[in-house]
């Protein structure tokens, strides 16, 4: 019988990849990948609280409010990368130290 | 073992093989087309949830909207010639420490939790009550989230616009 725990373990393991991609890459898209796991991971979550737990919907109101911020963040973080490649024609994150004192 | 326990270690794998190629591939590329799967696995994962509206809306924004962005994204930022794409890994072991730390916490905490005994929700269509909460209960987040969301839009084409030299 698959119960919470089961999804819990996977958003575990779904969440600990995201972090270990934000913390290891140097190339700003990757780590917006790793951002994306970790939001997915947390809506993975919520909604196995919303199955096995209340009994209602909340859980899964959450996950697209989740979504709709993933993808205004997408947005926003591609056109700030996007900026930076043409100021330093480099998408790598260790150049964009120009507020270095 | 049933039909639902198959299926959810076949998307479990899924999920967490393509989430790991995402981090460790070397190349740009492959790691947005093992992003491809990860979502596709999550949104298997939904759908044994019994969120079928929630399953429906990840295909469809983070595969249709998110993941192009992110290829955009990939596209923009590299030369075309530059065709390997690589994309430098730094303090590879202190980042393998800290997460896999993470991940034992994490486990360890959810295994020994005893999590409160819920009603549970048996998997029917969300559709409909979904909708009705979002002109209902939560009508002042939903504007807010579509203010956000034209607020976000407008901000990303100001920030991306080429400006005239003075």
């Amino acid at each position: 019988m698959i119960g919470l725990q089961h999804y819990l373990v996977v958003s575990a393991a779904l969440f600990s990849l995201g972090v270990l991609g934000v913390l290891t890459r140097r190339n700003a898209v990757n780590v917006l990948m790793g951002i994306e796991l970790i939001l997915n991971s947390a809506n993975v979550n919520l909604v196995a609280f919303s199955r096995f737990g209340g009994g209602n919907l909340q859980g899964q109101m959450f996950a697209i409010f989740v979504i709709v911020i993933a993808a205004a963040e997408v947005a926003v973080a591609l056109a700030i990368i996007l900026t930076l490649y043409r100021l330093r024609r480099t998408p790598n994150l260790d150049d964009a130290d120009i507020l270095r004192g | 073992m049933n039909g639902e326990a198959i299926s959810f270690y076949v998307f479990a794998a899924v999920t967490v093989a393509s989430a790991a190629v995402v981090v460790l591939a070397r190349s740009l590329i492959y790691s947005a087309f093992a992003l491809l799967f990860t979502f596709f696995g999550v949104a298997g994962l939904y759908v044994l949830l019994g969120a079928d509206f929630l399953a429906a809306t990840q295909l469809l924004v983070y595969v249709g909207g998110i993941l192009v962005l992110l290829l955009f994204g990939v596209m923009l930022t590299h030369k075309l010639y530059d065709l390997d794409l690589r994309s430098e890994v730094t303090q590879f072991p202190a980042g393998l420490i800290v997460s896999g730390g993470l991940f034992a916490i994490l486990v360890i905490t959810f295994s020994k939790t005893q999590w409160a005994p819920g009603p549970g929700r048996e998997p029917s269509a969300t559709t409909a009550e979904i909708g009705r909460l979002f002109m209902g209960a939560y009508i002042l987040p939903f504007e807010a989230a579509s203010v956000l969301l034209l607020i976000a839009l407008i901000g990303a084409a100001m920030i991306v616009r080429r400006r005239k030299e003075a």
